[in-house]
């Protein structure tokens, strides 16, 4: 891939990365993100990975985004626009993110073989790589006990959203603890 | 000639924005953005190393990473969701005990 | 391509080794199930069903002598330790919950479910030998938690807690994220084995003590360590007073065993790379938890404090980075869970109007209105300002003995110094319980017998049984001293 096309997709993820930070409406912030993800996607499958680029758009940008979008929209906070934090706390907290992202950069970028593949085309891959059937071979051997326990993490998740979003029928919410037959 | 190492310099530059995103912003829903996209961020980092690496494992763990994203954003919307039946507000700046 | 293979279980894959995490996951979700058919008002019933799982995990969750691994999972002399004082603490927080739920504003009996899932994460923590896998654990139960913290639904303080803890979790989960992936890039695996191989002639790299300083800071936001504290006090303050506990004993525990096997034990250069930030971190946290304790007049606050401050003493062994400091790391982690357990349970028994009272003013009299409970309560105080010959002595003793032979004479009379320090507002409770009694009632506030709960035997029971254990630990430490050094020489290749 020419370095062109590479600066150029860089540059308009960093941008709407940075429409996501400092758009006052959450509803501009979250479309932002939504680009964001988008354009990550398009890096997945410059990097071969090409399920991930799948399961990004229908996953994060499709479902979560969703979720994120309902919820503003539920909140009505479309006519709520966000203060800015005090502005010297902006110039500081954005200066010193930019030198970080600079420095750590600068060091990826830095010598050859400080990231594996560096600058040059990586790895050669084998068939397939990247596709449904290499990713399902791993993750059902290797990955078995992480998978089973994302299964777990989805289940607490399920409960904790339920037990937090359901609104509580006051008859059988007893307070006091005249309620509990002690 | 593009390599990794560029795909982990610029997720580095994304990690870096979304921290300052969760440090100067107060609406709630868009810090939780903020954080998803270090989040994203990690996530092409792991693509990119495996792409130089030539193995497939950066690529299963980003697959945890979404459900992770995933059930993260359930619950964390229902905590807002319980927070604003009771104070109609997500602006951190008016939580009394959010100070930071 | 060839078919997947028949058999998916990793090569060498021995069933035994997940069989804690498979008890402790079942039984989570068995009380779930059988919460959803329990009768309302025999609620505490679905209590009484998670202490007995929780004793049941801890019996079974014991390592055999030889040590077995199911991929990434080992269950190893280390992480059968945890699961037992994992699994014995979370029992004992039941216990004084049961009475305490009602007046804490928590009416969903999903409280039970949910604090077996954030247990058996943390059981993941203490076993996991890949970074992926303990992510996912610390995850699990940190999401169990940040719904804990929340279960308060009516109440703001609740709902603000659970706000608190979930974004500067999820915040930190990711810096913890970045760290591995930065990790992942260096040793082309997340595998721990691979980690200690990260060190070459020349030191790490710098991308690896990058990577290596994003997870410390998300694990110095779970536990709380300074500069990364900031949420602990409100969130301590805002949940319900036995999720506080639970959050204070079990979640710490876990994320200082996570900390032990996947930084301390598995990247030894760590200690030597960031050796001074790790100081000044341990010594910063020390002494802002304890002069911020000393300012507090809500107990449940300056308990929040009290426990930054012992997460700077435990800080101390991930500096010093020897075996014997880890070891007694473990000791004091359980010596610390019995006596804040205690504290947290002797304040659960003060109640205003059906409103939990939480001020260190609310306590004046309890020595006269519940004796048994203030003795318990100042044996609790004693042994967290380290006073012998109680648990949290020997705790204090073996911890700065062994930062002392790592040879960090500083940090230990820092230390030391903190801990003359803390004794002003631990003395401060028992003063109060003892003394203030009658001032407090010529003022006009409410005599302690009509703030204390009625008779309440579950929780009298979860007193004393945590005084009994800050007691034992005391007078007798060899047996727990022991069994910690034993888990640590366990693991593999340390």
């Amino acid at each position: 891939m020419s370095e062109l096309v590479f600066y150029l997709l860089a540059a308009i993820t960093v941008l709407c990365a940075l429409g996501v930070i400092t758009r006052p409406n959450p509803v501009h912030s979250a479309l932002f993100l939504v680009m964001t993800l988008f354009m990550l996607a398009v890096f997945y499958i410059i990097l071969e990975a090409h399920l991930v680029a799948a399961l990004q758009i229908i996953v994060y940008a499709g479902a979560v985004m969703v979720l994120f979008l309902f919820v503003i929209t539920l909140l009505n906070l479309k006519g709520d626009p966000d203060e800015p934090a005090h502005p010297l706390l902006r110039i500081v907290a954005y200066a010193v993110a930019a030198t970080l992202a600079a420095g750590v950069a600068i060091v990826l970028m830095g010598d050859a073989g400080v990231v594996p593949g560096g600058a040059g085309a990586g790895a050669v891959l084998a068939e397939g790589f990247g596709g449904t059937r290499a990713l399902a071979r791993i993750l059902f051997t290797d990955y078995l006990v992480a998978f089973e326990l994302t299964s777990v993490l989805l289940l607490v998740a399920v409960v904790g959203a339920v037990v937090l979003a359901q609104r509580e029928p006051v008859a059988e919410a007893p307070l006091t603890e005249t309620g509990e037959d002690a | 000639m593009v390599g990794p190492a560029h795909f982990m310099a610029l997720s580095a530059a994304l990690f870096f924005i979304g921290a300052a995103g969760v440090a100067t912003r107060r609406n709630i829903v868009v810090i939780f953005m903020s954080v998803e996209l270090m989040l994203n961020a990690a996530n092409l980092a792991f693509v990119a190393v495996a792409r130089g690496l030539g193995t497939m494992e950066g690529q299963v763990i980003v697959f945890f990473v979404m459900t992770l994203a995933a059930a993260e954003a359930a619950v964390g919307l229902a905590v807002i969701l319980a927070m604003f039946r009771n104070r109609q507000t997500v602006d951190a700046g008016e939580i009394s005990l959010l100070k930071w | 391509m060839n078919p997947l293979p028949l058999n998916l279980l990793p090569p060498g894959a021995d069933y035994a080794a997940v069989m804690p995490l498979l008890w402790a996951f079942a039984a989570a979700v068995l009380v779930l199930i059988a919460e959803m058919f329990w009768p309302y008002r025999s609620r505490r019933g679905v209590g009484w069903l998670t202490i007995a799982a929780l004793l049941a995990i801890a019996v079974l969750g014991r390592a055999p002598s030889e040590a077995v691994y199911f991929g990434p999972i080992a269950l190893d002399g280390f992480s059968g330790w945890c699961n037992g004082l994992l699994c014995l603490v979370a029992a004992l927080s039941v216990l004084m919950s049961l009475d305490t739920l009602e007046v804490n504003g928590v009416t969903r009996g999903e409280y039970y479910p949910l604090l077996l899932f954030a247990v058996a994460g943390g059981m993941v923590m203490a076993a996991a030998t890949d970074l992926v896998v303990m992510f996912l654990g610390l995850e699990t139960m940190s999401m169990a938690v940040y719904v804990l913290a929340g279960m308060g639904k009516a109440r703001r303080r609740s709902n603000e807690a659970s706000l608190k803890y979930f974004l500067l979790g999820a915040f930190a989960s990711a810096f913890m994220l970045y760290g591995i992936a930065l990790l992942y890039s260096q040793a082309g695996s997340t595998d721990l084995a691979a980690m200690a191989g990260l060190a070459g002639e020349g030191g790490t790299s710098a991308v690896t003590r990058l990577g290596a300083a994003l997870l410390l800071v998300g694990f110095g936001f779970k536990i709380a360590a300074v500069p990364f504290h900031l949420w602990a006090p409100d969130v301590y303050e805002g949940a319900p007073s036995p999720v506080t506990a639970f959050m204070a004993t079990v979640v710490k525990a876990a994320a200082f065993a996570a900390l032990l096997r996947s930084v301390l034990l598995a990247m030894p250069w760590v200690a030597g790379e960031l050796q001074t930030p790790l100081w000044v971190a341990a010594a910063a946290t020390m002494t802002v938890g304890n002069l911020a304790a000393l300012r507090q007049r809500s107990l449940k606050r300056m308990l929040a404090f009290s426990s930054v401050a012992h997460t700077g003493y435990l800080a101390m062994a991930v500096v010093a980075g020897t075996s014997e400091a880890a070891a007694a790391l473990l000791f004091y982690l359980a010596a610390y869970a019995a006596m804040n357990l205690g504290a947290f349970a002797v304040m659960m028994l003060l109640a205003d109007r059906g409103r939990p009272a939480e001020n260190i003013s609310d306590l004046a009299g309890l020595g006269r209105a519940r004796p048994l409970a203030a003795l318990a309560m100042t044996v609790c105080m004693l042994s967290l300002t380290g006073i012998p010959p109680l648990g949290g002595f020997v705790a204090k003793v073996s911890l700065f003995g062994a930062v002392l032979d790592a040879g960090f004479y500083t940090l230990v009379v820092v230390a030391v110094l903190n801990s003359v320090l803390s004794a002003a507002y631990y003395l401060g409770v028992i003063r109060a319980m003892y003394f203030d009694d009658a001032d407090s009632v010529a003022a006009g506030g409410a005599s302690a017998a009509s703030r204390v709960l009625p008779s309440r035997p579950a929780l009298t029971v979860s007193i004393l049984l945590a005084a009994l254990a800050v007691v034992l630990i005391g007078l007798s430490p060899s047996p727990l001293l022991g069994s910690s050094l034993r888990a640590l020489a366990s693991v593999a290749g340390f």
